[in-house]
């Protein structure tokens, strides 16, 4: 992966910059010392670093705009930051960048239940942002499973799904309203507490454009009651192509699950040393979640069972209680350390439409053997949003390099089918490259336009989601300097 | 002399006509939702067809003039529908013609269901498009989740063809519930009702409907799903709106919802409609200031269709956050006042540069949208 090298011009007047800065931040936000910039060079894809020049931590939307407004007159870009929780590198600085952190901007700035709506600074984590409504029973529902670190600021520039979005939609149908700082630091209000955009949805827009339009500081989002109650069904079978063909058919048959939950063999065997959850060993389960009253559950769960029975599975297992419930979530949601403790992994994104489950998963199997790597699954099957997580060792030389090509395989191949190359994670640098294989240069260019329009000179983020060849000469604007 | 009509048979012959347009083009497709502008009419209804549709994958890609009707009785056969409900225009304008799906996206669309599953521009996944200059631009795709670029998706969805002409799109479809029911309180006026509708959509029980008729006095709310927990539901619903006045269960549910949708109380009055979209609870209070002849609100306060006298400026009594469309009345008003609502300054400024670069001869829709 490549990066475009820095900028010397800029690197230079590194004293400049911060003197200026100085004048517009309390003296703790802004942060020059090396051994500490070094805490912001990757997020969580770690494969990549690059400590920044500068970081800025700004407490209040004046003080992102006058940040922006500095680097603006200076030329110098900019990389926002929420809490680094980024698979996709879109949060990964060049060295001549400064990276602005929102994670201080962190209150609840108001809540309105009559209105179903919560107003916070971006910097909160999700999960705190549903902690806040949760003395009211109700909830913010997009829920990634870095939910405990992941800050709204990341949600919204990455769109961020989760488990329960089959029912509840992902970030983008849940955000009602940003305060945006754009690059040159005017500030603009988009949306609110009322539905629907009046003009254009500029909304819509600002909302996965991975911090590469405007700095988020504030958002409005939509809160929601929570359900009576909640119970999973764990449901294992002998193949993934039968496991898939149950999702399909839970689908088809008109329950609407919150959630289906997949995961392969080997995920299985990670999970269940590392957690521990009681998971039965076989080659594919799911975990189906319905909601609603006790009897209200039990009917959809009765739905559901009487189709997963019609595919035999060799494991059926519905939550007596709470207690059982919370273990058959238990090994999902710690899928992804458990596999970190076993094996270097990387997690891919791709989504495909439902109706080519067996065929995907069954190509990931050649492609597996193919390139010698493991692939353990494990994914959200109900709309198709898959997270092969492929195995590799660091510490072999050429192994990371085998573990991006086959990568790019599987990505390729979600593309074939009919998909995508990320349904959550965004493009940021790791698929930055790939974008050709899904969009023609005509539909990047449309694309780069938007961002010709809220940041004409490209200092935004600029490395990120498009491949740096078709940027190349709109970030040259900067070079020019 | 009658005005000749462009009419593409397909996405090649679109991009030539945009290409070769001399002057302004109005887009339309069915012509029923009351948006025009001036200029040649390009009609997209000759661009018709559904190409893929996989009910397990709840999915649909349809040709831009593909008729609503025509979609929705395939998807009746499958036991789906498009939840977001979208409304026919035709009733309330005293327009005719076709309405087609890619009108429905172009204007983004949605009915009463809006509160509870999304707007049109949540279901729509995937589009291709006409720029100003001829240029065919594809973005999203046909799967539910898509984070792969910009979601220029959503940009389409309710820009009205000012930023390109729609040729196809893909969308989101759900099932179809077993059951619905609808419960009244009656004898409520607007403050009391918009609290029986934040307490309704503020209640564990998944409301997908929450309106308000000020004639009759009665708020509405509704209940869709699987027939044991619609009634279920139901029993808790009537039981805990009890504090706010008589609660009672509506006989045809599916009709009175229709009403709301295509605001029917409205058809065939004099006067200018309006559409304002707010906050809830401000509802109340703008009322007031709105002096109308005649109401309807929806969307549990946050939708309000206005009929006022012929030519008044609605805007100008608006003192509360939120938008407000002018949707029927004669075109002086309409050239006047703006169909739109003009953006504040920044807003305004990154719209019109927007339209800039996708419709750089400013021949899409001219002046539609500021
Ligand atoms: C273990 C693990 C599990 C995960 N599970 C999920 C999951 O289930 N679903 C899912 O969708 N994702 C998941 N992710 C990915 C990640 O958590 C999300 O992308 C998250 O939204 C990133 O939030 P963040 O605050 O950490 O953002 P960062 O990593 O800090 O930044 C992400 C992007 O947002 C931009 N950005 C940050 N702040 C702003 C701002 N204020 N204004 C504008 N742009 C900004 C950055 O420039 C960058 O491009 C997971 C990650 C990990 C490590």
């Amino acid at each position: 992966m490549q990066m475009p090298s820095p900028n010397t011009a800029i690197l230079a007047r590194k004293a400049e910059l911060a003197a200026k800065l100085s004048t517009v931040l309390p003296l703790d936000a802004l942060i020059q010392d090396e051994a500490e910039t070094r805490a912001y060079e990757c997020d969580a894809l770690t494969a990549y670093r690059c400590p920044p020049m500068l970081v800025v931590l700004p407490r209040t939307t004046q003080e992102v705009s006058d940040v922006l407004r500095v680097c603006h007159q200076m030329g110098v870009p900019v990389v926002p930051r929420g809490a680094g929780t980024s698979l996709a590198g879109g949060a990964l600085p060049t060295a001549d960048s400064v990276i602005l952190g929102v994670a201080r901007m962190n209150e609840v700035l108001e809540t309105d239940y009559d209105n179903r709506v919560i107003r916070v600074q971006t910097g909160r984590t999700n999960l705190s942002v549903s902690g806040a409504v949760e003395e009211e029973d109700f909830f913010y529902a997009p829920d990634p499973s870095s939910q405990l670190a992941c800050a709204i600021a990341g949600n919204i520039a990455m769109n961020s799904g989760g488990a329960h979005c089959l029912k509840y939609g992902v970030t983008t149908n849940n955000l009602m309203g940003v305060t945006l700082v754009m690059m040159d630091g005017t500030v603009v209000e988009i949306g609110g507490a009322h539905l629907d955009a009046g003009g254009l949805d500029l909304l819509g827009v600002i909302c996965g454009s991975e911090g590469q339009l405007g700095v988020v500081t504030e958002a409005t989002l939509r809160i929601l009651r929570k359900p009576e109650g909640a119970r999973p069904v764990l449901i294992g079978y002998d193949s993934n192509e039968v496991a898939g063909a149950c999702v399909s058919d839970i689908i088809k048959a008109g329950v609407l699950p919150v959630a289906i939950e997949f995961m392969d063999r080997p995920c299985i065997e990670a999970c269940e040393a590392f957690a521990k959850a009681g998971y039965p060993m076989c080659e594919a389960l799911l975990i189906v979640e319905v909601e609603g009253s006790e009897a209200e559950i039990d009917h959809q769960l009765g739905l559901i069972i009487e189709i997963a029975k019609s595919h035999n599975p060799v494991e059926l297992r519905e939550a007596q209680d709470a207690d059982e419930a919370g273990r058959i979530w238990l090994g999902r949601k710690s899928a992804f350390g458990a596999m970190g403790q076993i094996n270097d992994y990387m997690c891919l994104d791709g989504t495909i439409p439902v109706t080519e489950l067996p065929y995907v998963l069954r190509r990931i199997g050649e492609l597996s053997k193919q390139y010698g790597l493991g692939v353990a699954n494990v994914f959200h099957a109900g709309d198709g949003n898959m997270h092969p997580l492929i195995l590799f060792d660091a510490n072999k030389p050429g192994d990371l390099e085998l573990c991006e090509d086959m990568g790019a395989d599987i990505l390729k191949l979600c593309v074939e089918v009919g998909g995508c190359l990320t349904g959550e994670h965004g493009v940021g640098v790791e698929k930055r490259d790939l974008m050709l294989h899904q969009y023609s240069p005509e539909d990047l260019e449309a694309q780069l336009k938007v961002k010709d329009v809220f940041d004409p000179q490209w200092l935004l983020n600029p490395a990120k989601v498009f491949p740096l060849s078709v940027t190349e000469g709109r970030r040259a604007v900067e070079l020019s300097k | 002399m009658k005005k000749m009509m462009l009419q593409p048979k397909s996405e090649t012959e679109l991009v030539e006509m945009i290409a070769g347009a001399g002057g302004p083009l109005c887009i339309q497709s069915g012509g029923t939702r009351g948006f025009a502008s001036d200029g040649e009419v390009l009609s997209t209804r000759g661009l018709s067809g559904v190409e893929l549709y996989e009910p397990g994958a709840l999915t649909m890609v349809a040709r831009a003039g593909t008729p609503v009707a025509e979609i929705e009785t395939l998807l009746a056969e499958q036991g789906q529908r498009l939840a977001f409900e979208p409304m026919d225009h035709r009733g309330l304008l005293g327009s005719d013609g076709e309405p087609t799906i890619g009108g429905v996206f172009a204007a983004n669309v949605s009915g009463p269901r809006r509160i509870q599953c999304g707007a049109a521009r949540d279901f729509l996944l995937g589009v291709r498009f006409v720029d100003g200059m001829g240029q065919v631009v594809k973005n999203g795709g046909r799967v539910m989740k898509n984070v792969t670029g910009y979601d220029l998706v959503k940009l389409m969805a309710g820009a009205h063809g000012t930023l390109g002409v729609l040729s196809e799109v893909s969308f989101k479809v759900l099932p179809m519930p077993e059951a619905a029911a609808t419960v009244a309180v009656v004898g409520v006026d607007l403050a009391v009702a918009v609290q029986v509708m934040s307490a309704a959509l503020g209640s564990p029980f998944d409301v997908t409907g929450a309106a308000y008729d000020p004639v009759e006095r009665r708020a509405y709310v509704r209940i869709e799903g699987f027939a044991g927990s619609v009634d279920y539901r139901v029993g808790r619903l009537v039981a805990d709106l009890a504090r706010f006045g008589a609660v009672q269960q509506v006989d045809d549910s599916e009709s009175l919802w229709r009403c709301i949708r295509d605001v029917s109380a409205f058809h065939g009055n004099a006067g200018d409609v309006w559409r304002i979209s707010v906050k809830p609870s401000d509802a109340v209070e703008l009322a007031e200031q709105l002096q109308a002849e005649a109401l309807q609100f929806d969307w549990g306060g946050g939708l309000i269709w206005v009929l006022v006298p012929a030519g008044t400026d609605l805007r100008a009594r608006i003192a509360v956050p939120g938008h407000a469309t002018l949707m029927r009345a004669g075109a002086e008003t309409r050239g006047r006042l703006g169909q739109f609502q003009a953006e504040p300054a920044p807003l305004a400024a990154i719209s019109a540069e927007l339209r800039a670069k996708f419709d750089p001869r400013g021949i899409l829709n001219t002046g539609l949208m500021g």
